[in-house]
């Protein structure tokens, strides 16, 4: 399933690129992008093993970046 | 600015001032101890900086050693431990002046594209038995009247069914003129209305409507990332810890073997550490690609992604499909020669026989009837691509279509050789008499076939299911000297492969198409280009690249913003990467100080992002 997270304060675009790597390595993720300049995350993940999933790249956006804000869209 | 920005502002402006005080107070040689002078500048220190060292010290509990607040920590706190004190907040003053600069660059580039797509409508009204309600646009459903009156958005497609106005429909098309529209138009989401009050009944949800179609398309446009963005980030990603081990080594092992001055060393391994902030390239390159497609956006051409962009700066072929793409087409009727019955009703049986065909063809034809059609009249019909329709029409069976079709059943027919589009009608394998129409070239399809080549485009090609004849003479019009004429649509596939194959190393393949019947060659393409996109969902969803009006001129436009680009990207890759290894190298022979190094990071940084909203920038047709 697909998933779209919008990112505020976004504001370190090597941060960005590592939580697109770092997230994209969690069991169950199928690809995710981080777009830094549009702020917004897209992942495709598998639909099972959604919430742990949230829960780690929550965990991993933060501390990458503790200032972001993340809402689903 | 943002009030993160003006915080940040204040402290360096406060903190510089300091600064200043100190190495003046220094350079007097005042009688003041070396402790309170140290004190100055560790206050100002931790006031410009005192964030970066806050961050650093909480990435270390998480073991980010690679972060650039860490690295910035290390080489300001090891310049003060080898007594360089102006370096140390020189060298935070700088980094914080271009993360400064850098956050306004993203900052206004982030704004601009959104007000470039600020075409979301807030509202609709929707017209109920007591009135006009105010309603979120995606409650409003099909076939249901909504007013729209001057200067608001039109929030759902629909068709005009009281008033006329006239409409700006520059966020969808680049275009600047106003649209007049009257009663029966359909009336597109995302266009501003601009001079009378209308009402409109919707024909689409708002989920289907072009403007929710556009933003979406937008918003993932940004996920598709190009291959140099992709480098760029790898790159970042080995970068730093190369410096930062080199950085280690550079302090230990000169002076281990020379036995020389360990303050030198380090120094010099602190400086190593300033200079592997990958940030400026991270930043530069994203941000380019950013420009370029919200410059493209701005013209009316939605390209679908960075990765398209790059390729098509790389095209070196374009394949054009003649009917709606180099034509208008809409036919007009220009000769009906009835032979087996009355003219009227030959065209009437054309046009019911083509009820449910979408060709461009058909459509022209029940335009031509110009009468209200009685849909239960025709019982039967089956569209054989490539030759025509059969259908049963009043119970008789009709076959309507070109000359293939005729000779496939056998019917005997007769054949004028003619440039234009020729319909031959038959009615229960009776010859009834054949309807010619004609195709009108686009305005600018000339000028933009020459735009194209200029682009450096060396082959331009023509696809068409059109007689050999009648498609020649329209190339030779436009200048395109290889053309497949009679091609099927399945042809066409094959034709794109045959072309795809022969074009190896000669860089990618454009097709353009009006998306309406080629969705197969559009996606074989490298690079899929849908002309007259605007209400069009087909082509939005095959294409690559969404030609928002129906000027061919764009195409050219198309390429040279990717060239642009794709020019700036290199830029700023070589540059940013150049000027480190030059600062690097520099610094490991002591040859630059803590400042130069500071200063090229940040300078490199500024000037790669300048350099990259120069993508932004709209271009002239």
């Amino acid at each position: 399933m697909k998933k779209t997270f919008k990112l505020e304060e976004l504001d370190c675009a090597n941060c960005a690129a590592k939580m697109e790597n770092k997230i994209a390595l969690l069991d169950g993720v199928n690809e995710c992008r981080v777009s830094f300049m549009t702020g917004k995350m897209t992942m495709e993940i598998e639909q099972e093993k959604e919430s742990e999933i949230l829960k780690q790249a929550k965990k991993i956006i933060h501390k990458l970046e503790p200032e972001v804000i993340v809402t689903e869209l | 600015m943002t009030k993160k920005m003006k915080k940040r502002t204040w402290r360096i402006a406060l903190g510089g001032i300091l600064f200043i005080a100190a190495i003046v107070t220094e350079k007097l040689g005042s009688n003041l101890s070396e402790n309170l002078i140290l004190g100055i500048f560790l206050v100002a220190y931790f006031i410009i900086g005192g964030d970066v060292v806050k961050r650093a010290v909480k990435n270390i509990g998480t073991g980010q050693i690679f972060d650039e607040n860490f690295l910035m920590t290390i080489a300001t706190v090891g310049a003060f431990l080898v007594s360089e004190y102006p370096e140390a907040v020189a060298v935070m003053l700088f980094y914080q002046v271009g993360e400064l600069f850098q956050d306004y660059a993203v900052h206004k580039s982030r704004r601009s594209i959104a007000d470039l797509m600020n075409i979301r409508p807030d509202y609709a009204n929707l017209i109920t038995a007591d009135g006009t309600i105010q309603k979120d646009p995606g409650e409003i459903h099909m076939g249901e009247k909504i007013l729209v009156k001057p200067g608001e958005r039109v929030p759902l497609d629909g068709v005009i069914v009281k008033g006329a106005t006239s409409l700006d429909t520059s966020a969808l098309t680049g275009e600047s003129l106003p649209r007049e529209a009257q009663i029966g138009q359909t009336v597109l989401s995302g266009c501003v209305n601009l001079t009378g009050t209308i009402e409109m009944e919707t024909t689409k949800e708002y989920g289907d409507s072009t403007v929710a179609k556009i933003l979406e398309l937008v918003e993932t446009a940004a996920s598709r990332k190009a291959q140099s963005e992709d480098f760029i980030t790898k790159f970042a990603r080995i970068y730093t810890p190369v410096v930062v081990i080199s950085a280690t080594m550079l302090a230990i092992i000169p002076p281990l073997l020379t036995g020389g001055d360990w303050k030198v060393w380090i120094y010099r391994a602190l400086t190593f550490l300033v200079i592997s902030c990958p940030c400026a390239l991270v930043i530069s390159v994203p941000l380019s690609f950013f420009g370029g497609l919200g410059g493209a956006g701005r013209s009316g051409i939605l390209i679908k992604g960075g990765n398209y962009l790059e390729a098509l700066s790389e095209a070196g072929t374009i394949v054009f499909d003649k009917t709606g793409t180099l034509t208008k087409g809409t036919f007009q009727v220009t000769q009906v020669l009835a032979t087996g019955c009355e003219q009227s009703e030959l065209l009437e049986i054309a046009a019911y026989a083509e009820l449910h065909s979408s060709h461009p063809i058909a459509v022209s034809l029940r335009d031509a009837l110009a009468c209200e059609m009685d849909e239960t009249r025709v019982t039967e019909s089956m569209e054989e691509a490539g030759y025509g329709v059969r259908t049963v029409v009043d119970g008789c069976t009709i076959l309507a279509g070109n000359t293939k079709l005729m000779e496939k059943y056998g019917i005997p027919f007769e054949n004028k050789e003619s440039i234009k589009t020729v319909i031959h009608v038959a009615r229960e394998q009776k010859y009834l008499g054949s309807i010619s129409l004609s195709d009108e070239l686009r305005e600018d399809a000339i000028k933009g076939i020459g735009k194209i080549k200029q682009t450096g485009i060396s082959r331009i090609v023509m696809l068409t299911g059109d007689r050999t004849a009648q498609a020649e003479e329209i190339a030779a019009r436009l200048g395109i000297t290889e053309v497949y004429a009679q091609l099927l649509p399945a042809d066409k596939v094959e034709k794109m492969e045959e072309i795809l194959a022969s074009n190896e190393g000669r860089g990618k393949v454009i097709f353009v198409g009006d998306g309406i019947n080629d969705a197969p060659v559009l996606a074989r393409s490298d690079i899929g280009v849908a002309m007259g996109g605007i209400g069009s969902d087909a082509a939005i969803e095959a294409a690559d690249l969404v030609i928002m009006n129906d000027q061919i001129t764009k195409i050219a436009t198309a390429i040279r913003i990717s060239k642009k680009t794709i020019q700036i990207v290199k830029q700023n890759i070589v540059f940013a990467i150049g000027i480190k290894i030059f600062i690097l190298l520099l610094a490991a022979i002591g040859m630059a100080s803590m400042w130069a190094a500071v200063f090229a990071d940040v300078g490199v940084a500024v000037i790669a992002i300048l350099n990259a909203m120069r993508a932004m920038k709209r271009l002239n047709d």
